[in-house]
C-alpha cells in the first residue's frame, strides 16, 4: 500500500492516522477535513467549553506535535464524491486524490426539524464554531429553549442552569430518552433536571417556531408559547454519507461494513458513520454515536487496512459499546445494548438517590448497564457483558458485592 | 516506564480500569488509584491503549 486517504479529521480519523504510522505505514498519508480546525474533542462542546470554563486550546485532540505523523493536511475542504472502482476521492474545488487505502470517518450531522425556519438564534450543536456562537448568546444572558431531551439537549440544559440561565426543554415523548432507557429511568432523568430548575415539558407537540428575523418564541400545539432568545434543536444526528451517494458503497443508516469494518476492498469506515455486525452481540448490526467507539474504531481500522491476508483472517471488531454523559454533578454511564423494553434490575443504590446501578437482561444474559456516579461498578458489569455472563451470574455478583 | 495521571483532568470515569484493572482502580469513593506506578514492560501495550482511550487525555507514560 503506497497511499492512504482519510476523510474526516476528527476523533476516528485522527486515531486512524496515528495507528497507521505507529504500525509502520511509511507511504503518503492524507487527512481531509471539512472543518478548518485541527482535530478537536466534541464532548466539552456541551459541557466545559459551553460553560465558559475552558477555551479552544483545552479541547485539542492531539497535544503533541503533528510532525511525527508526516501528514498531508487538507483542512477546510470537503470530499464531494468517491469512486471506489477508480480508487479516487474528489474534493470541493476539483482536486482529486488517488488512494490504495481509504478510511471513511465523516461522523455525523445534526438532524433538523421539518420546515425549520432560518431565524437568527436557532442553532444545532456539533462543531466548535456552533459552540462559540451559542456561548456568546449565553454570555449575554439568553433565555434558552432546547428541543429534544437526549444527551446533548440534557447536557446543554445542565450547562445553562450552571450558568444561572433559564432553560426550557421540550420533549415529544413522555419522558427523556424513553426509547433507550424506558419509563422508569426516564422519570429519574426528568427529576434530575427538574430538581435543578429546568422547565422540562414532556409529551408536547411543537406547532411552530416564530420570530421576525430572530427567534422570539416557540408555539406548542396546545397554544402555549415559550419565549426564548436561543433555540437549540437537539433532535439527534444522522451519519454523514451524503458525499458517498454515487460511490457504489452500500449505505443504510451509515456505511454498511463487514465485521472487520471493511466496506469494500481497501475501504474501511470508522466512528459515527460506520454500521457493522458486532459479534459480541450475536452479530447485531449497530452504529454507535459515542466517543469511545470512534476512538476504538479509528485504532482498529488503521490496523485493518495494513492487515496482510497472508496472516489469516483479521480479528473482528467486537466491543461492548460505552458512553458517558456528565450532567450537573452526576456522571451517567451506559454500556452494552438494551432498550426500554428489556428487563431491568436495580443492583446498587436506589433510584431515589443520584447514585445507583441498573442492569438489563436479554436472552438470559446481562446485555447492558446504566449507572449514576458509579464508574467502578459500571466497568465491572461492562466486563461481564464482554464475557457473556448470564444475568443470574450478574445478580449473584451484585448480591456478593453488596455484602 | 512510569505512569503519570493528571488528576486535574481525570474525571474518574474508569475507562482505564476497564483496560488495565491491574494498574488503574476507581474505588467506591469515585477516585482513581494507581496500583502500580511503574508497571512491568509487558504491560506497555495496555498502558498505551489506556493513554489513547482516556477521554480526558489525563494519562501519560514517562520513559
Ligand atoms: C456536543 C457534543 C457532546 C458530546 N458528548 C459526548 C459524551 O459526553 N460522551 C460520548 O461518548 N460522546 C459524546 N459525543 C459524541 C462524540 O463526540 C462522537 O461520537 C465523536 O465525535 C465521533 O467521532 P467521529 O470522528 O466519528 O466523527 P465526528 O466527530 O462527527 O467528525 C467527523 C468529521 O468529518 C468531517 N466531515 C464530514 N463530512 C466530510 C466530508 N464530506 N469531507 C471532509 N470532511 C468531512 C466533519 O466536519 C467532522 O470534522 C458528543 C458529541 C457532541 C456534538
Ligand atoms: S480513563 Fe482517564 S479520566 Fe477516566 S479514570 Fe482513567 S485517567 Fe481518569
Amino acid at each position: 500500500m503506497k497511499s492512504i486517504v482519510v476523510v474526516g479529521a476528527s476523533l476516528a480519523g485522527l486515531r486512524a492516522v496515528e495507528t497507521l504510522r505507529r504500525e509502520g505505514f511509511e507511504g503518503r498519508l492524507t487527512l481531509v477535513g471539512a472543518e478548518a480546525h485541527l482535530p478537536y474533542d466534541r464532548p466539552p462542546l456541551s459541557k466545559e467549553l459551553l460553560a465558559g470554563e475552558w477555551e479552544h486550546d483545552q479541547v485539542v485532540l492531539r497535544r503533541v506535535p503533528y510532525d511525527d505523523l508526516d501528514l498531508e493536511f487538507r483542512l477546510g475542504v470537503a470530499a464531494t464524491s468517491l469512486d471506489v472502482a477508480a480508487r479516487r476521492v474528489s474534493l470541493a474545488g476539483g482536486t482529486e486524490l488517488e488512494f490504495d487505502g481509504l478510511v471513511i470517518a465523516t461522523g455525523s450531522t445534526p438532524r433538523t426539524l421539518p420546515g425549520q425556519p432560518a431565524l437568527d438564534g436557532v442553532f444545532t450543536l456539533r462543531t466548535i464554531d456552533d459552540c462559540h456562537a451559542i456561548r456568546e448568546r449565553l454570555d449575554a444572558g439568553a433565555r434558552v429553549c432546547v428541543i429534544g431531551a437526549g444527551f446533548i439537549g440534557a447536557e446543554v440544559a445542565a450547562t445553562c442552569r450552571k450558568r444561572g440561565l433559564d432553560v426550557t426543554v421540550l420533549e415529544a415523548l413522555p419522558q427523556p430518552m424513553v426509547r433507550g432507557v424506558g419509563m422508569v429511568l426516564g422519570e429519574v432523568l426528568a427529576r434530575l433536571h427538574r430538581n435543578r430548575g429546568v422547565d422540562l415539558r414532556c409529551g408536547v407537540t411543537l406547532e411552530s417556531i416564530e420570530g421576525h428575523g430572530r427567534v422570539e418564541h416557540v408555539r406548542l400545539a396546545d397554544g402555549e408559547r415559550v419565549e426564548c432568545d436561543v433555540l437549540l434543536v437537539a433532535v439527534g444526528v444522522g451519519p454523514e454519507t451524503r458525499w458517498l451517494e454515487s460511490s457504489g458503497l452500500v449505505l443504510d443508516n451509515g456505511v454498511v461494513c463487514d465485521e472487520t469494518l471493511l466496506a469494500a476492498p481497501g475501504v474501511v469506515a470508522a466512528g459515527d458513520v460506520a454500521r457493522w455486525p458486532n459479534p459480541a452481540f450475536d452479530g447485531e448490526v449497530m452504529r454507535v454515536e459515542h466517543w469511545t467507539n470512534a476512538a476504538e474504531q479509528g485504532v482498529y481500522v488503521g490496523g485493518r487496512l495494513l492487515h496482510d491476508d497472508g496472516d489469516g483472517p483479521p480479528e473482528p471488531f467486537a466491543p461492548v459499546p460505552f458512553v458517558w454523559s456528565d450532567q450537573y454533578d452526576v456522571k451517567i454511564q451506559i454500556a452494552g445494548r438494551f432498550s426500554g423494553q428489556d428487563r431491568m434490575e436495580v443492583v446498587h443504590g436506589s433510584l431515589d438517590d443520584e447514585r445507583f446501578v441498573t442492569i438489563f437482561e436479554r436472552g438470559g444474559r446481562i446485555s447492558g448497564v446504566l449507572g449514576f456516579s458509579e464508574p467502578r461498578r459500571v466497568m465491572q458489569y461492562r466486563r461481564m457483558i464482554a464475557e457473556r455472563a448470564s444475568f443470574e451470574a450478574a445478580l449473584e455478583f451484585a448480591a456478593a458485592a453488596a455484602g | 516506564m512510569k505512569i503519570v495521571v493528571d488528576f486535574d483532568k481525570c474525571t474518574s470515569n474508569a475507562v482505564c480500569m476497564g483496560i488495565a484493572p491491574e494498574v488503574f482502580e476507581v474505588r467506591e469513593d469515585n477516585f482513581l488509584y494507581i496500583l502500580q506506578e511503574e508497571p512491568p514492560e509487558s504491560l506497555r501495550p495496555k498502558m498505551e491503549e489506556a493513554v489513547r482511550m482516556c477521554p480526558t487525555q489525563a494519562i501519560s507514560i514517562e520513559g
